[in-house]
């Protein structure tokens, strides 16, 4: 019998289409597949068992009254825990939201139950979304199925952890300065960030506003693409959310799987190597660029000088909008709540709270952000660094004159052990240095996975940069590489992770 | 430096020594149907937290979504004060931790207003002065506090406190003034014509109910002193909790004469916040902003840029009603009053009171005699505006009415008016419980008059023997009989006919 966790999406959606297997059944296979590793990854925060077999048992009725089913219909899903459900806690990955059941669905949560997509349960992440291996999580840690004593990315380490382990064929991420992207290279999986206001934020607890980004992460790419068009699109909830037609990504995922890249124009960000950066990660990127050459591709060197800043830059204004955001977290109204015995003021109260609330790194960042937006500072910091935020999205429309898309590294380096740059920020806000830049420009990127690293067997990624609002790109040439790589090595990149030990 | 009231200068003395500066900042809550962010309902008096959601609320994920009528009304504002309507502006995020503030920041405008560098024209006394008004910009309300357990509602003694969210989100705008400098002497009241001046544009632009007793207009009294004939200006102070057109003439004065008292005695005026006490005239120190609270501005990534297009602001130009100093003349020409008789009006702020007595149906003269006379004296007495005092101008068309209808004769309509303050009921109900219909009904009255001819033949026969003023006695007897309630002219004229047959 086929093990339904190993199919794809595409796939398990035509399976309970057909009626082959049902929904509930694709469902349960992946509940016992949770139960049977999620103790060793710890991807999962909360499961929904009777919450996901209840939706599957709807789209079953559903088929069985032969009513037409959306196309990724009783798929299971992984969801991040910072996107708002009704029925299940959200906590995002902190202390501080202990015990909080939201009272609405954020619309990312609505369109995929409307989609008949089954969810799971919510996934582990660094706190407030802010880090980039799931160690700041204040409920420990997620593990790199490719290696358990490895990170498995952040900060949606939990959601690429799933899909890598078969615990979901789909799942959600956001993507504040590289957390879907990051966490897909170093699990061998695909995170597609869209273009800023592609993805509704309503009910996505905020890390960064003018940052943040919901997007689809899958194991492959058309899998990415199907799940793109049923999280996209304007809504009237969210001011920032763009009022136009989503782009054609399941069709460029479908063109792309052609093999045929004649015509496209490829830069390589020549800024985004060198020092730092792992000698097998560099050859894996070097050997992807010339698969993309060898199917038609025009590939050419493209110089971002503005892009070296953007590190610094998103290290003032994302801990700015941070220290405002994270504000409201205060034990008044939901939530932790410390030192309320009666004798305290409401100031105390927050502030016990707000100690006892928070972990290092949301702590850290909030006084970051609230020193940069104080009075004689604004400019220096938070203004100077809007500057070069300009100056990010001007390097990236110069360089879109010439190419059609820019490619580099996800990430410097291959997964790192569990706990190596826990006390070193620095380092660890290095592995952000190569997506960071799409986030503060807005534009569409995507990390898909171009093989292994010599020197440890760990996965690499490839990042995929296009204007804003041309996310088809993407997919175009994900796919293509996809095809590529899956010619080569005879399967998926995944079909090489070593098998987990099966808890009976 | 504490000040007594004993000791403080009369307004004449601290003049003749200083000359005030003022500055007024007019909060005015908009009478849109739903929030400045959210769908909820701005209904003033519902079930406490009635009116709230995710957004309003601030909770986690929720985000705003401008009210496009709340910019409709500050443009249209915006026009009215002559200003300039900015082309491109932008909310900002105030930051500061309060319980009634849900998301512990305020939407609101720093830098970049909808409206700024326009003014007003004030008249006073028959002179105008044009107040320099510097901005006025949209903001959100937060919710309230109401402290439990304590004497006076205040935070101090309370035990705790309930938060109402009702409030919290409803659509402000904030009118801030240029310095304001007028013959020192009529500082005061030069302040509350503009503010009243203000109230009356808002509610002939249909923006705001303007009601300062329900909070919807609100006043900030800046004041500061220099010495006079001096160029720079004093430390200033902020006098809040100013909630009716006397407590802004109250209350600037009340400033001018505490600041002369201090200057006076080589003390410092301290730059803080100072409270309006009502009950008892004074100001007492409230936050001190000598270290400056540092609000951490920077522009609300939650929402996009507002540009209203030239096309739409004219085309908001083009509803704006007529100006205050054009209605005012229109109205005295309608209502036939002299130059002097108008300024009385506007002097007791009656303007707007008059004008809803008479679209009610009474005749100008009438509105304009109760109003300015009984009950501006009740106002007077009872130290409120006219607005607060008790009486709706369909309350006063009602009595005029029922004078004009000879249901009320002029000391009896007294007595309804008085009812009516004293809270018994609308003009109807007072008439009703107390008795008070004017005997008009002629059958009951010529019984009346019978019995007094009857009563007194020797009178009578005076009367038919050709001396008429004879009659007055019998008036008199019917007068008493009726308790006063008849109209004696006619009681008189039925009299007469009684005894000298229908008039030839």
């Amino acid at each position: 019998m086929t093990d339904l966790t190993r199919l794809t999406a595409a796939e398990l959606a035509a399976t309970v289409a057909s009626g082959e297997s049902s929904a509930v059944e694709v469902t349960q296979a992946h509940l016992d597949r949770i139960a049977a590793v999620d103790t060793a990854v710890h991807a999962f925060l909360h499961v929904e068992a009777d919450g996901a077999l209840a939706a599957a048992k709807a789209v079953d009725e559903r088929r069985a009254r032969g009513e037409p089913l959306s196309p990724l219909a009783g798929v299971p899903l992984a969801l991040k825990d910072v996107f708002t459900t009704a029925d299940m806690p959200t906590t995002c990955g902190s202390k501080i939201l202990d015990g909080w059941r939201p009272p609405y669905d954020a619309t990312v949560t609505r369109l995929l139950r409307e989609a008949g997509i089954v969810i799971l349960g919510k996934t582990n992440l660094d706190e407030f979304a802010m880090g980039s291996s799931t160690e700041n999580s204040a409920f420990g840690p997620t593990h790199n199925p490719w290696d358990l004593g490895r990170i498995p990315g952040g900060s949606g380490g939990g959601s690429s952890a799933a899909l890598a382990s078969y615990q979901a064929a789909l799942a959600i991420g956001t993507d504040t300065g590289g957390s879907i992207r990051q966490p897909a290279a170093v699990t061998g999986t695909v995170g597609v960030k869209p273009t800023y206001g592609g993805v509704s934020r309503y009910g996505l607890v905020a890390c960064a506003s003018s940052l943040d980004q919901g997007g689809p992460c899958a194991r492959t790419v058309l899998d990415a693409a199907l799940l793109h068009e049923v999280i996209a699109g304007h809504d009237p909830m969210d001011a920032t959310s763009i009022d136009r037609p989503v782009p054609a990504v399941v069709a460029a995922a479908r063109r792309g799987a052609g093999g045929d890249l004649a015509g496209l124009r490829i830069g390589i960000v020549r800024e985004f190597a060198g020092e730092g950066y792992q000698a097998g990660v560099l050859a894996r990127f070097r050997g992807a660029v010339e698969l993309l050459d060898e199917l038609g591709a025009e590939v050419a060197e493209v110089s971002c000088p503005s892009f070296t800043y953007g590190l610094p830059a998103y290290y003032l204004i994302l801990p700015s909008e941070v220290s405002s955001n994270l504000a409201r977290f205060d034990g008044m109204r939901y939530g932790l709540r410390v030192g309320d015995e009666g004798a305290r003021s409401a100031e105390e109260v927050m502030s016990l709270t707000r100690g006892k609330g928070f972990g290092a790194e949301a702590k850290r960042r909030i006084m970051l952000g609230t020193y940069a937006l104080s009075s004689g500072y604004y400019e220096a910091y938070y203004g100077q660094a809007q500057k070069v935020r300009t100056l990010i999205s001007r390097d990236f429309e110069r360089a879109f004159q010439t190419v059609d898309v820019l490619v580099s590294p996800t990430t410097p380096t291959t997964a790192f052990p569990i706990g190596e740059r826990a006390d070193d920020p620095l380092a660890m806000y290095m592995a952000d240095l190569c997506t960071i830049p799409s986030n503060l420009a807005g534009n569409a990127a995507a990390s898909f996975p171009c093989g292994l690293a010599d020197e440890d067997g760990l996965p690499v990624g490839l990042q995929v940069m296009a204007p804003v609002l041309a996310d088809d790109r993407l997919y175009l040439v994900g796919a293509a590489l996809e095809h590529a790589v899956v010619e080569r090595w005879g399967g998926p990149l995944l079909s090489r992770a070593p098998e987990l030990e099966v808890v009976a | 430096m504490t000040v007594t009231t004993q000791r403080l200068p009369t307004l004449a003395e601290a003049v003749a020594r200083y000359d005030p500066v003022l500055g007024l900042e007019v909060h005015v809550e908009l009478g849109t149907v739903t929030k400045m962010f959210c769908g909820c309902s701005t209904t003033f008096g519902a079930e406490p937290n009635s009116q709230v959601c995710p957004v309003c609320l601030g909770l986690p994920g929720s985000l705003p979504v401008l009210n496009r009528v709340a910019v409709e009304s500050a443009i249209r504002l915006g026009l009215a004060l002559n200003c300039t309507i900015a082309s491109w502006c932008r909310f900002a995020r105030k930051n500061y931790f309060y319980p009634d503030m849900p998301k512990n920041f305020q939407i609101s405008q720093y830098d970049e207003p909808i409206a700024y560098n326009g003014w007003l024209d004030v008249v006073y006394e028959g002179v105008t002065y044009r107040i320099g008004v510097t901005r006025a910009h949209l903001e959100e309300d937060t919710g309230k506090s109401v402290h439990v357990g304590g004497a006076t509602g205040r935070i101090h003694g309370a035990s705790h406190a309930l938060l109402d969210y009702n409030r919290s989100g409803i659509p402000l705008i904030e009118i801030v003034s240029k310095p304001i400098l007028v013959p020192p002497a009529i500082a005061p009241a030069v302040g509350r014509a503009y503010v009243t001046e203000l109230r009356m544009l808002i509610r002939a632009l249909g923006i705001s109910p303007a009601r300062m007793e329900l909070g919807q207009l609100r006043c900030d009294a800046n004041v500061s002193l220099k010495p006079s004939g001096a160029t720079e200006f004093g430390t200033r102070t902020e006098t809040k909790n100013v909630n009716s057109l006397r407590s802004v003439e109250r209350a600037i004065s009340y400033e001018i004469r505490r600041q002369a008292a201090v200057l006076s005695e080589g003390g410092r005026v301290v730059q803080e916040t100072r409270h309006w006490h009502e009950d008892t005239g004074e100001t007492t120190a409230g936050r001190s902003k000598e270290q400056a609270e540092d609000y951490r501005y920077f522009p609300e990534p939650d929402l996009v840029p507002l540009a209203p297009s030239p096309e739409w602001v004219e085309s908001l130009r083009a509803t704006l009603p007529e100006s205050p100093v054009a209605r005012r003349a229109r109205l005295q020409r309608e209502w036939r009053l002299s130059d002097l008789e108008m300024r009385d009006v506007l002097n007791a702020g009656a303007v707007d009171l008059v004008a809803a007595t008479v679209d009610a149906g009474s005749d100008p003269a009438g509105a304009k005699k109760w109003w300015l006379g009984q009950i501006a004296r009740a106002a007077n007495e009872r130290g409120v505006d006219l607005e607060q005092v008790g009486i709706s101008p369909s309350d006063v068309a009602q009595v005029q009415a029922l004078v004009a209808a000879g249901t009320l004769n002029d000391r009896l309509a007294r007595q309804v008016i008085d009812g009516v303050l004293a809270g018994e009921g609308t003009p109807d109900e007072v008439v009703a419980a107390r008795g008070l219909a004017a005997v008009s009904d002629d059958a009951a009255l010529l019984t009346a008059v019978d019995e007094a001819i009857a009563a007194m033949p020797d009178v009578a026969a005076k009367v038919r023997a050709g001396k008429l003023a004879a009659v007055g006695a019998l008036v008199g007897a019917v007068m008493k009989a009726t308790r006063g309630q008849a109209d004696a002219a006619r009681v008189r004229e039925l009299t007469l006919q009684r005894l000298t047959g229908p008039a030839a």
